[in-house]
């Protein structure tokens, strides 16, 4: 129940249900008060505009419309009602015999509600009512199996969900009998949205009906609901337009007010309606962002090298959140040189994505991206907008991302996706580009290049989609790779394929490579530089064949020491890295690590240390950097040495 | 087929059938031939469904008997059943629809006679919704995208929401009112001059207008998460091209489905919208047929309005596949 007072929350809610509300207490009130007024003949007075004794005016023989239009709600409403406890019984009854009669009868049943189901309601309530004969009695009935097969559709659909748990599956076994099962325990479980879809269905009969009695198909005189109202009403539209606008609109506010309610209701026990279009998206991301790249105007520095494809200074990452700003990336500085292949490692949550991501200048522009510095071959990317370096970033920066399965456009040949960017960024026609887009094909070593431009991305598998996302990079001539996870979602025969291909294409064109991985094996195997990330932080840089025996922060350590290898004895558990990632939402003062860290003292806890360079020109952001560590046989676990 | 035929390898033809569009076609093309068969029936069995003599009610109580009798059997309705259904589905095919017991007229020139003002109100509409919808959908998908525009997006649905349930009846009464009685711009009825079509085609429209662009918006924001966008963006390509290009045609795919209902509905919807508006088309002689118990015609026209809506569901179908080729793989 408290579900359901949920409704009155919003305030489309609220208004549908005091609607939902009044119209059903003006429907068992109006007639007690006001049928006298509504049935007194004024011969004197037929036919006349609004006034203050007859408010939407009068009708041919001089009564009351305002009146009549209160009294019909009665009659309008019991008969929706009426027609929409047909439309359900007989609904339950199409759509309950799908279950009782088994798989193949059950089958000619649910055929023959589809059928049904295609034919609009109203096309089925005039069927219906040819059949049942003009007059209330006939409209209603005509409403009500035009109604039948959608309740059916919904009864089948709702039951078919409930069928499959497990203890409908357990009384099945324990020999209850079908009709007994669906009585007992399918019917109660599916009571709920049966109710709200019921709800809905009023309104739609209550509108139904209006249109059949509008037709003139509907309620006889003398009796009148709203739809035979507005029929009179309509048909001395000039003379007294309020005839016609009284009833019209007494129909629309209860007709929405049943359906809104029902939808509301719907939404707010989180069913899907019948209608099965969502009131709302369900994106319930907050706030608003925009992409900024703030910070000083670009200085060419003295240290940018020629041969500095990418140069990056204290790069953040924000997004806004329920409580504060999230800091996913909290200032990274990094460079990459042509031809180099640097690794990010980290766990998921350590920003290493987000960096990848704000260096491609393509974080959501729900977040924001500052930087004091961020240069591509020697363009400043913070300035200028969105659309400035679209050239730049289109030819010389290439992306490849984790899933290739989704990340190709599903409507659209491959070929074609290729092409595109030679399209736009070197304004080749579409044959020429085209033609490169095969050509990269089998660059990048996808056999029958031709054939397989001119099919879909899901006739591609999935090693070879993601080669085709790497020849998609090198439609132009890139400076530099960013290759996110590229190898996570495949198989590990295909992994090897895939990063095979990165390194030779690197070799030949001297291509930078920016590689994010969680795995270490992979980065130690292809960069030749790691960066390991922790908390939106760099906590270290290191040549990458330094991994298991320079390394000195140690998270690095305990991420080396978590891969397992030929020598790892299977015996003990495997070497884990303990605790949980940092929320960055709540980021802690001090070390972000120590809270993990087996070094950590209350210093570490204070002062958060600085990324400093080392002899070697490797930098480590750590106090207690390259101090010993053991592995704790029993646990898995990095501890610090006893030895120190 | 000889045996031996029938026996040898049939490698080429296990191609040709287990090709995906053949057998989209071919149970496309089953569902389309069960669907017809069915409103045919019904459409059959309509008159043998109406409790008492069918003839005796079209030419009312005081028509003489011999009269009744002569018109029974010329219509063959004293023939056992199963003849009538044989003989039904014969006239059918050879476009007979039988004569109006009312106006003595061949029900075939009627139909021939309002069938196009019909089709002209249905598919303007439809045209003006489709028009309206995916433009205002599509933009305003844009602008609610993640985490953008709370404000815009709760004032967009609940205003189309409310509008999408007004009935098109309804909407045309309120058109008649402000344009036709109150600045008494536009005619509200007939089909005689351009400006005539206007109120029957925007009372048609509008609903339907306003529930299509919400399903545009709602499959426009949820592709524009997808991982495909980031790879266009990752591409560099200009805005317009990422929302048009690459957004709108995997929007496109559910919304013309869905949308597809709507026209369907909207081909029955015509029969409320023509009384409005005393529009020469087929809705407003299948309701003062069905009033003058003309069951003949209202047979026809019943069946017409059915396959219309079949025919519709199929196209629907069939465009859907072309744009969308997955789904035809998918179903296998």
């Amino acid at each position: 129940m408290r579900r359901w007072m949920r409704v009155l929350r919003t305030p489309l809610g609220l208004a549908a249900t005091v609607l939902t509300v009044g119209v059903l207490v003006l429907a068992v009130v109006a007639p007690m008060l006001w049928s006298d007024e509504a049935d007194a003949v004024d011969t004197s007075n037929i036919l006349a505009g609004p006034s203050g004794d007859h408010w939407a005016g009068t009708d041919n023989l001089g009564r009351d419309i305002f009146f009549r239009t209160l009294v019909a709600t009665r009659l309008s409403v019991e008969l929706a009602l009426a027609a929409t406890a047909i439309a359900v019984v007989a609904g339950l009854i199409l759509g309950g015999a799908s279950f009782l009669l088994g798989r193949r009868s059950g089958r000619i049943v649910s055929a023959g509600i589809n059928i049904a189901v295609a034919f609009p309601g109203i096309l089925l309530a005039l069927f219906f009512a040819v059949i049942f004969g003009v007059g209330a009695t006939g409209a209603v009935l005509a409403i009500g199996f035009a109604g039948a097969p959608t309740m059916g559709r919904l009864t089948q659909t709702l039951v078919a969900s409930v069928e499959a748990r497990d203890y409908v599956a357990a009384a099945r076994v324990a020999g209850v009998g079908r009709v007994r099962i669906l009585v007992r325990h399918v019917l109660p479980n599916i009571a709920e949205p049966l109710v709200v879809n019921a709800t809905i269905g009023a309104g739609g009969a209550l509108l139904s009906f209006a249109g059949l009695s509008f037709l003139g198909l509907g309620v006889q005189q003398p009796k009148y609901d709203w739809g035979r109202l507005l029929f009179d009403g309509v048909g001395s539209i000039y003379v007294n337009p309020a005839a016609a606008l009284a009833p019209g609109i007494a129909v629309l506010l209860a007709g929405l007010a049943f359906n809104l309610f029902g939808e509301s209701v719907a939404t707010s026990l989180g069913l899907s309606s019948a209608a099965g279009v969502p009131l709302r998206a369900d994106d319930e991301d907050e706030g608003n962002g925009s992409l900024t790249t703030e910070g000083q105007p670009a200085t060419s520095s003295d240290d940018t090298g020629s041969d500095l494809v990418l140069d990056v200074r204290d790069l953040r990452v924000t997004f806004p959140g329920p409580s504060g700003p999230i800091r996913a990336v909290r200032g990274v500085t990094f460079s990459v040189r042509r031809g180099e292949a640097v690794g990010v490692v980290g766990e998921s949550g350590s920003g290493k994505s987000l960096t990848a991501l704000a260096v491609s200048q393509l974080v959501d522009d729900t977040g924001r991206v500052e930087a004091s510095r961020l240069e591509l071959l020697g363009t400043d990317l913070r300035t200028g907008g969105p659309k400035a370096h679209r050239h730049l970033l289109g030819t010389s920066l290439a992306m490849v991302f984790q899933d290739p399965m989704t990340s190709f456009n599903p409507t659209r040949k491959m070929g074609g996706q290729l092409a595109e960017v030679a399209r736009h960024h070197q304004g080749m026609d579409r044959k020429q580009a085209l033609a490169r887009a095969v050509d990269r094909l089998r660059a990048v070593r996808i056999p029958d290049a031709e054939k397989r431009a001119k099919q879909y991305p899901h006739e591609f598998s999935g090693g070879m989609r993601q080669r085709a996302m790497i020849g998609m990079g090198v439609m132009g001539n890139p400076a530099l790779i960013v290759a996110d996870e590229p190898t996570t979602a495949l198989d590990v025969t295909v992994q090897q394929q895939v990063l095979e291909l990165l390194r030779s294409i690197r070799e030949a064109d001297d291509v930078a490579l920016i590689l994010i991985s969680h795995d270490v094996t992979v980065v130690g195997e292809v960069c030749d530089r790691v960066l390991v990330m922790y908390a939106g932080k760099i906590v270290e840089d290191l040549p990458a064949e330094g991994l298991a025996t320079i390394a000195k922060h140690p998270y690095t350590r305990a991420l080396v020491a978590a891969v397992p290898d030929m020598d790892t004895d299977l015996v003990r558990p495997l070497a884990v890295v303990p605790g949980r990632p940092v929320d960055p939402s709540e980021v802690p003062p001090g070390c972000a690590f120590a809270a993990r860290c087996p070094l950590a003292d209350d210093h570490c806890r204070e002062v958060e240390p600085p990324l400093a360079t080392v002899a070697d020109g490797s930098r480590v952001a750590c106090w207690h950097a390259g101090e010993p560590l053991a592995l704790d046989e029993g646990t898995g676990e990095l501890v610090e040495a006893e030895a120190r | 087929m000889t045996l031996a035929s029938s026996l040898a390898p049939a490698t080429p033809r296990v191609g040709f059938t287990s090709h995906p569009w053949v057998r989209f076609g071919v149970r496309r093309l089953g569902r389309l031939l069960v669907s017809l068969w069915v409103l045919v029936t019904a459409s059959f069995l309509m008159i043998h469904l109406i409790p008492g003599d069918p003839v005796r009610a079209a030419l009312g109580p005081t028509a003489p008997a011999a009269l009744v009798k002569s018109k029974r059997a010329e219509m063959g309705l004293d023939d056992p059943i199963l003849v009538q259904y044989w003989h039904y589905f014969q006239h059918l095919f050879t476009g007979d629809l039988g004569t109006s017991l009312v106006s003595r007229l061949p029900v075939s020139d009627i139909v021939s006679q309002r069938l196009p003002a019909t089709l002209q109100l249905a598919l303007l509409a439809f045209l003006v919704a489709v028009a309206v919808a995916v433009p205002v959908g599509v933009l305003v998908g844009v602008l609610t995208r993640r985490g953008h525009g709370r404000r815009t997006e709760l004032t967009f649905t609940t205003g189309s929401v409310v509008l999408g349930t007004i009935p098109d009846f309804l909407i045309g009464v309120g058109l008649v009112y402000v344009f036709g009685v109150n600045l008494q711009y536009l005619p509200v009825a007939g089909n005689e001059t351009a400006d005539a079509y206007i109120l029957p085609v925007l009372s048609l429209a509008i609903g339907p207008a306003a529930i299509m662009s919400r399903i545009v918006r709602v499959e426009m924001v949820s592709v524009l998460q997808a991982d495909f966008i980031r790879t266009a963006r990752a591409k560099r390509l200009p805005s317009l091209n990422i929302y048009l290009g690459h957004a709108l045609p995997n929007a496109l795919t559910a919304s013309l489905t869905l949308g597809g209902l709507f026209l369907s509905a909207m081909v029955a919807g015509t029969v409320l919208v023509e009384n409005v508006f005393a529009w020469p088309g087929l809705g407003s002689a299948i309701v003062s047929s069905i009033l003058n118990k003309d069951y003949q015609v209202v047979q026809a026209i019943v069946l017409i309005y059915g396959s219309g809506v079949l025919l519709v569901n199929t196209s629907v179908d069939v465009a859907l596949a072309l744009l969308d080729p997955r789904s035809t793989i998918r179903e296998d």
